[in-house]
């Protein structure tokens, strides 16, 4: 039990980050930290004790294997933030072009 | 017709990744790929509709037919609740790609405008017809993604600033529901909906499925924009190219935001009081509160898209009086007519909110501003917009005999009947606030005087903008109709059957 409550504690160091962190990298750190903790909490769900590679050997059938769908799972999430991690990032470039600055505080011209 | 099912996703995504390649050949008619394209899938999702009677039909990708009763493979299906969805988002897909046509023309890079356009629209039609929570995601992913790209297409600086509070919180809500996901796995061991629902209602952990439920509920909640999870919508939804607010208000905050919450929370999830409650909370905040914030605002896409909360509210009000009265065991007749008032009232405020931000952009294109401070005396320069806005604003205030005092109707007499007579008051001084506001919005732009000597010269927008919104004006009226028996049974009722499962 405790590796998912660690998984779920980095998950919320993640959060904490992205709330409380002025400058925009850091947000975007923060971001990745919650879903890196997400790829390990999916791995961990299909861990078996003891068992092997998803691969079938033709020589031993016998023995048991951790589940291959939560891995599949984890490749898909990987590309999917590589994507809106990349978008994020893009974004934060053009922003600093207009506005010379990462601190969020002074990127401010929306309200109300 | 099961084969049929995977070209709502095949067609907008053929359409997204042709166009950039040919768009150097010809590009005159490339601009209309999209809305052919939409036009096709809302005939498409029509016809499926009227010749299935009530069924659903399950789509196998891959041909991987269950083993042992246990399903592996993507299932695409398609039953009353999806098609009904995927006619809305199609429909007004195509209104808002006619729309950009002219209106896009003053951007550099249309070619990858309307890529985007119709990849957002292949993950909202993917997010609508799977039954499968990982696939959900993806398709999630993909249409969430497109959204921050074209919230961001002038790559001005407010259109960047709102990108990146909308990515931000985007961000964490798509965590939140993969959180969610990765638990029902854990506790199931499946990520087929049909599957983990008979697992979570035989179970007996409750206590998991209400935690799954809240994260999915703040997920969802964040991308439906319901108010405490509403930041980011103003900004993005005001800030956007007035096609993509349509899009993005019209459809994109109920196909991946209420849809979902309705397909997870009733499909899946056994039915549970505290969830009835939340939900009900929820939406009173984001109606009272969505509402009063939009009577202060001057700028109008933004009055629109604080107003765009509060109609929301509506809907999610509806499932969550839907939910109490099942759990309390009270005549389930009750919570399918709130059920149905809830889904009507989000297929009318797709196409009245889709209308009203095309108007916004009409205004914004012929005058070059949206400030209501600097506009006025439009009507006579501007006869067409100003004709389909008023329209569209006694619709959503729900004046009869348009489409929005039906379905309001529907939701307050629901409340009424489950005994819930506070939402009923609430709902109805809410649309009387609605009416205020959107009075303001008549007054200041269309009515009054002209403030300003530069709008002399200020001329009727061309016919590819005014087309959708003379089509959306006329079908803000005639949607009406489907308050009438014959017409509510095929297309509203069946799809309540199919998310309540009451036959």
């Amino acid at each position: 039990m405790i590796p998912y409550m660690l998984c779920f504690v980095l998950f919320l160091v993640g959060l904490y980050g992205v709330l409380t962190r002025k400058n925009i990298l850091k947000i975007i750190i923060g971001l990745c930290v919650m879903e890196y903790s997400l790829y390990l909490f999916l791995a961990m769900t299909g861990y078996i004790e003891g068992g092997a590679a998803p691969i079938i050997d033709p020589a031993n059938r016998a023995g048991s294997v951790v589940d291959p769908l939560p891995q599949a799972i984890v490749l898909t999430a990987i590309v999917i933030g590589l994507a809106t991690t990349a978008l994020l990032l893009a974004i934060a470039i053009r922003l600093y072009k207009k506005y010379k600055t990462f601190d969020i505080d002074k990127i401010n011209t929306l309200k109300g | 017709m099961d084969s049929l099912v995977p070209l709502f996703v095949i067609i907008p995504l053929g359409i997204a990744f042709i166009i950039p390649l040919i768009w150097q050949v010809t590009r005159g008619v490339f601009r209309f790929l999209p809305g052919a394209g939409m036009l096709a899938m809302a005939v498409l999702a029509f016809f499926m509709l009227f010749n299935l009677g009530g069924e659903s039909i399950v789509y196998k990708v891959g041909g991987w037919e269950p083993v042992n009763n246990i399903p592996i493979g993507i299932h695409l299906v398609a039953d009353p609740l999806s098609l009904m969805m995927l006619i809305i988002v199609n429909m007004i897909g195509l209104f808002a790609a006619l729309f950009s046509i002219p209106y896009i023309d003053k951007y550099t890079g249309e070619n990858y405008y309307y890529s985007l356009f119709s990849l957002m629209v292949a993950g909202m039609n993917g997010v609508v017809l799977t039954g499968d929570l990982f696939n959900m995601f993806v398709f999630l992913e993909v249409s969430v993604i497109a959204s921050y790209s074209l919230v961001a297409f002038g790559s001005s600086r407010d259109e960047l600033e709102a990108s990146f509070k909308y990515q931000v919180l985007g961000g964490i809500a798509s965590l939140m529901i993969l959180f969610a996901l990765a638990m029902t796995y854990w506790y199931t061991g499946t990520v087929n909906i049909a599957d983990a629902s008979e697992i979570i209602r035989s179970g007996t952990g409750t206590g998991t499925a209400i935690f799954i439920q809240l994260f999915l509920l703040t997920g969802f909640g964040l991308k439906a924009a319901m108010i405490p999870f509403h930041a980011w919508l103003p900004d993005a939804h005001s800030s956007a190219p007035s096609p993509v607010s349509a899009m993005l208000s019209g459809v994109l905050i109920k196909a991946i935001g209420a849809y979902a919450i309705l397909r997870l929370f009733f499909s899946m999830f056994s039915l549970s009081i505290e969830i009835g409650y939340i939900l009900i909370i929820l939406s009173v905040l984001s109606m009272i509160l969505g509402g009063i914030l939009a009577s202060g605002q001057w700028d109008y896409k933004r009055l629109l898209a604080y107003s765009s909360i509060s109609q929301m509210g509506y809907v999610i009000m509806a499932a969550g009086i839907a939910m109490v009265v099942l759990v309390r065991g009270q005549d389930a007749g009750i919570a399918a007519l709130a059920m149905a008032g809830g889904l009507f009232h989000m297929f009318n405020h797709s196409i009245i909110k889709g209308l009203l931000f095309l108007n916004a952009g009409a205004v914004e294109y012929a005058t070059g501003t949206r400030n209501l401070k600097e506009l006025g005396g439009l009507a006579s320069v501007l006869p067409i917009t100003s004709a389909t806005s008023l329209g569209a604003t006694f619709s959503i205030a729900g004046i009869p005999p348009f489409n929005g005092f039906f379905s309001k109707l529907i939701i307050i007499i629901a409340a009424v009947q489950a005994r819930l007579y506070l939402l009923a008051l609430i709902a109805v001084i809410m649309s009387i606030v609605t009416l205020a506001y959107f009075m303001k919005v008549q007054r200041h732009i269309f009515l009054d005087k002209v403030k300003s000597a530069r709008f002399a010269k200020v001329r009727e927008v061309p016919w590819l903008m005014s087309l959708p919104m003379v089509v959306m004006a006329i079908m803000c009226l005639v949607m009406s109709i489907m308050i009438i028996p014959g017409v509510r049974d095929t297309f509203l009722m069946d799809a309540v059957n199919a998310l309540l499962s009451i036959k």
